[in-house]
């Protein structure tokens, strides 16, 4: 009887191990990095709008503030999209002709909200606020980046469960005045920690339990 | 044991579909989301006409009783000024603001005599209601950031407006030009 196995037949057993396990480790690590790569977290894509609204012109050149389209930010959880009155307070008289603005005039005069797509999203079973991070010194800034210089608004940062709790486990140097939150520029020469930690007792916020998970998800 | 062996498995199939489930786009109402319940399309219902909102009496109470002027209240003032008004009355009053700057009509400087004279409750109808061209921010600026606002105003005009002799000696001394 022939021999079943030939010489080789170890070498090529070692080899497809190799393989195997090997490629295993490698799926395991594409799988990883995909899913903290920009393309699975949204970070830096833009999205079509029906008005291409620019922040890098009016938060940026003419420095109106977050809060006068976002009214809601500071005293609910969401932050809210402004309505078509608030474009209008401005667009009234200005670029009344703009072919770019016609989807906002049409919206007044059929009393139908304008449809902004969503850039920023959590999954539905993460539970998010606003006015208790804007309350607590947490600035636009720390998640949203520089919507400032944005022509078309893109997501900064991965607003990942990692993300959220790296704040979470340790605040302190992240928090600023609760006046300066939708300042943009805002910079201090004071020590970061030694601020943040004044501002915790003086806003009263508690980091302990704040990572436990019924925090963000209930 | 047959028996048993067949619940084991139809258990572990029931939990394996259940993974399957995305929960994170979730069929509920969520504020300002679409909706295909309503004839308008919208989540966010008006209240039907004639509907008092618990919260009335106590803005109407609010709306009615100015609050004390005290250094909080002018902070306050200050900075919800500049949220929503600057933009276009800037932020010494005098009607250069930005936005006027890329061609809206200028609206009229705070400091005019007509103003200085007119009475809190016409800036506070001003503010809810708007006037001319100027649009209402009723549905931003609640009541009480109102009479803060009202409040800068005030100290807008006082400090457009005052005789330096009247002003104590350090701060006169601080004046361009320096009094002596
Ligand atoms: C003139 C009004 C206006 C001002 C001022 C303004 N925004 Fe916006 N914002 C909008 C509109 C309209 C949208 C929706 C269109 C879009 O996504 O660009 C939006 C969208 C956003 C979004 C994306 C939300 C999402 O999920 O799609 C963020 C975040 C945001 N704004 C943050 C800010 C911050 C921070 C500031 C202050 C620096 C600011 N905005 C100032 C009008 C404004
Ligand atoms: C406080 C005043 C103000 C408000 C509120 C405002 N805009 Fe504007 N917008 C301007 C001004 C001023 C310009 C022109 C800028 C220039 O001339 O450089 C402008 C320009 C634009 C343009 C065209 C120019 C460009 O490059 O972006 C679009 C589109 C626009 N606005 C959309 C909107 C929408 C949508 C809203 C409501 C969410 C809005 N604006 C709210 C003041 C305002
Ligand atoms: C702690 C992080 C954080 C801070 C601070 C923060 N945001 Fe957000 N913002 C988010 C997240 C997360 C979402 C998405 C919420 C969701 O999907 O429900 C969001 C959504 C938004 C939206 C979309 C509409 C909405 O309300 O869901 C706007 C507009 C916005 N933020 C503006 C602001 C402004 C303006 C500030 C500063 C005053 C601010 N945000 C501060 C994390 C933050
Ligand atoms: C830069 C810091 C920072 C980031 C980033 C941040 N948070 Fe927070 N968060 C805080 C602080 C500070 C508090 C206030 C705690 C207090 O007042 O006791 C808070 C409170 C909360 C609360 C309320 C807790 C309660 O007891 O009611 C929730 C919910 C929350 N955060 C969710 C999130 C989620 C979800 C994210 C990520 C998208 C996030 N946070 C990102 C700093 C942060
Ligand atoms: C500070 C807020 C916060 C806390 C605390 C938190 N999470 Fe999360 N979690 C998030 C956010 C935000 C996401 C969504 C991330 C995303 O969009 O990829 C998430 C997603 C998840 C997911 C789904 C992951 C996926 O990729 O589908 C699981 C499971 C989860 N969290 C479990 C937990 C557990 C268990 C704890 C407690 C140890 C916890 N979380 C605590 C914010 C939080
Ligand atoms: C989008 C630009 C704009 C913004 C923002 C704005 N205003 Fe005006 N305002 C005007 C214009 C324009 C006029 C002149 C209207 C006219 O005469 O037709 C005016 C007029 C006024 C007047 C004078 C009324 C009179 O009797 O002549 C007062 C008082 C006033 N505004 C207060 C405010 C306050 C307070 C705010 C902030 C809550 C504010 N405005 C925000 C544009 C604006």
């Amino acid at each position: 009887m022939a021999q079943i196995f030939s010489r080789a037949a170890d070498t090529w057993f070692r080899v497809a191990m190799l393989v195997i396990v090997g490629g295993l480790i490698g799926v395991f690590i594409v799988a990883m990095l995909l899913e903290r790569s920009d393309y699975q977290t949204g970070r830096g894509w833009t999205v079509d709008q029906p008005v291409p609204f620019s922040h890098q012109h009016h938060a940026g050149a003419l420095q109106i503030d977050c809060r006068y389209c976002h009214a809601g930010v500071e005293r609910s959880a969401r932050a809210g999209f402004p309505p078509t009155h608030t474009c209008m307070s401005c667009h009234s008289q200005l670029w009344t002709q703009a072919e770019m603005l016609a989807p906002v005039r049409r919206s007044l005069e059929e009393d139908r909200p304008l449809r902004w797509n969503r850039v920023i999203k959590l999954p539905d079973y993460v539970y998010f606020q606003h006015d208790v991070h804007v309350q607590s010194g947490v600035g636009c800034v720390s998640c949203h980046g520089q919507v400032d210089t944005m022509p078309l608004l893109h997501k900064a940062e991965p607003l990942s469960m990692s993300f959220c709790l790296e704040c979470h486990r340790d605040p302190a140097p992240r928090l600023q005045p609760r006046e300066t939150v939708a300042d943009m520029a805002w910079h201090t020469d004071e020590d970061r920690r030694h601020l943040g930690e004044r501002l915790m007792r003086e806003y009263r916020v508690d980091p302990a339990g704040l990572t436990s998970c019924s925090v963000c998800h209930r | 044991m047959n028996a048993r062996w067949h619940a084991g498995v139809v258990l572990l199939l029931a939990l394996g579909g259940a993974g399957c489930d995305d929960m994170s786009r979730q069929h509920k109402a969520q504020d300002q989301a679409a909706s295909t319940f309503f004839a308008d399309g919208k989540v966010d219902q008006a209240p039907p006409p004639g509907v008092v909102s618990r919260e009335q009496a106590a803005r109407d109470a609010e709306l009615a009783r100015r609050p004390p002027l005290d250094a909080a209240l002018l902070a306050r003032g200050a900075e919800r000024y500049r949220i929503y008004c600057a933009p276009c009355h800037g932020l010494a009053g005098d009607g250069h603001g930005l936005v006027v700057a890329r061609g809206f009509p200028a609206p009229p400087a705070f400091t005019e005599a007509r103003l200085r004279e007119a009475p809190d409750r016409h800036f506070m109808e001003v503010i809810a209601n708007g006037y001319g061209q100027m649009y209402g921010y009723a549905a931003r600026v609640p009541p009480a950031d109102r009479w803060a606002i009202v409040a800068h105003i005030r100290a807008l005009q006082l400090s457009q407006h005052t005789e330096a002799a009247s002003l104590p000696d350090a701060q006169r001394r601080a004046l361009p030009g320096g009094a002596p």
